[in-house]
């Protein structure tokens, strides 16, 4: 049996989750819509409040999220990081692809992260993924198992080192 | 100036496609055949923005945008097909 | 101003464009499913995304739906790979001959001893 206590704390966390969903849903689809007609407005509400309530255990991009003016700053770093990656990933990649011997060293190490929510494991596994040389083929609660292009050390800390700790340091104040 | 590079980006847009479509007809495993569709659609999602663009026309941005989520959602049917063989 | 504008959404619209390329290329090239679907995936999103903010600079009312389509594929792309990568893996799809290590199948292998006594 649990206390009225932890009944009302999950319940608290029940009504946040379906509130945050509500919000990311309406916001969607204004930017869907362009424009702020009451009428869109209304069929917009209404069908985000069905939704909503139909799916409380839905994930969207504020689950979960740290409200605090840290965690934005660290939000806006770690974008400003990602872009970086990506640009330097599709250099690295288009390198290997235009050199006639395909200089590759392809291998799937093991890696472990810190991080505990659900938003916050996949957002660092979409990035892992969008990052030089490497791609995430299988989650295991806090292992993640991934591929790597060119295999520069198949040792569990040295992988997360490398792979893992650029996106994490900015994560766990994001999402923790 | 800019219409000559708008060309030029279609022309490589098209390149890339047919290269992704020879990937797709070789093969050799079927998890080879979706990855190529996977980025065949995505091609195709510039491909469309740029028709959007020669014909001045934004509602197909939309078709775009519902492309991509269909296109999506189909491939990872398609893989839990593979994956399960249900 | 507006021409410049124009032509630099065109310079973006091309770069977007050559990494599509550049990953068809190794599309073709790349010698097993995973690196195929490495070079699929980090080249078409980059790709699409310069490619989205380019006609976003010729077409500047169009923004605000550009950015949708954008951030959308920023997150499904890399998800649909992960998907498409598992898939890969758990149906046996072989690995290049120059795979020097994989952690996933020797755990998978451990964990099949142990459920057999």
């Amino acid at each position: 049996m649990e206390t009225p206590v932890e009944a009302k704390v999950r319940a608290m966390a029940r009504t946040r989750s379906t509130a945050v969903m509500f919000a990311t849903l309406l916001l969607f689809w204004l930017m869907l819509i362009g424009n702020l007609t009451l009428d869109a407005l209304i069929v917009g509400v209404l069908a985000s409040l069905v939704i909503a309530v139909l799916y409380p255990n839905g994930i969207s991009f504020f689950t979960e999220l740290r409200a605090t003016p840290e965690a934005f700053v660290a939000g806006l770093r770690y974008y400003g990081y990602f872009f970086k990656e990506l640009v330097k990933s599709n250099l690295r990649l288009t390198a290997i692809v235009l050199s006639p011997s395909l200089p590759i060293r392809p291998g799937i190490v093991k890696v472990r992260t810190r991080l505990r929510s659900r938003m916050g494991r996949l957002m660092l596994a979409n990035s892992i993924t969008l990052t030089p040389g490497t791609l995430t083929v299988e989650m295991d609660s806090e292992w993640l198992y991934v591929h790597w292009t060119n295999v520069e050390s198949d040792d569990i800390e040295a992988a997360t080192g490398a792979i893992v700790a650029g996106f994490e340091r900015y994560l766990e104040v994001i999402y923790g | 100036m800019a219409d000559v590079l708008v060309y030029l980006a279609a022309t490589l847009a098209g390149v890339a496609f047919v290269l992704a479509l020879i990937r797709f007809i070789l093969g050799p495993s079927s998890a080879d055949r979706i990855i190529a569709f996977d980025s065949l659609t995505i091609i195709s999602i510039t491909g469309i923005v740029l028709v959007a663009l020669a014909e001045g026309r934004g509602i197909y941005l939309d078709v775009a945008l519902v492309y991509a989520l269909l296109s999506f959602l189909g491939v990872i049917v398609v893989a839990r097909y593979i994956e399960r063989g249900f | 101003m507006s021409s410049l504008l124009a032509v630099v959404g065109g310079i973006l619209l091309v770069g977007g464009t050559a990494f599509l390329l550049f990953g068809a290329i190794g599309l073709v090239r790349m010698p097993d499913a995973y690196n195929r679907l490495q070079a699929g995936t980090k080249t078409t999103t980059l790709g699409t995304l310069l490619s989205l903010a380019g006609v976003a600079c010729l077409h500047p009312e169009w923004a605000l739906k550009l950015l949708l389509i954008g951030i959308f594929l920023l997150f499904t792309n890399p998800l649909s790979s992960q998907v498409l990568a598992r898939a890969a893996h758990r149906i046996g799809v072989k690995k290049a001959p120059q795979t020097v290590v994989d952690r996933l199948e020797e755990d998978l292998a451990e964990k099949d001893l142990g459920a057999r006594p």
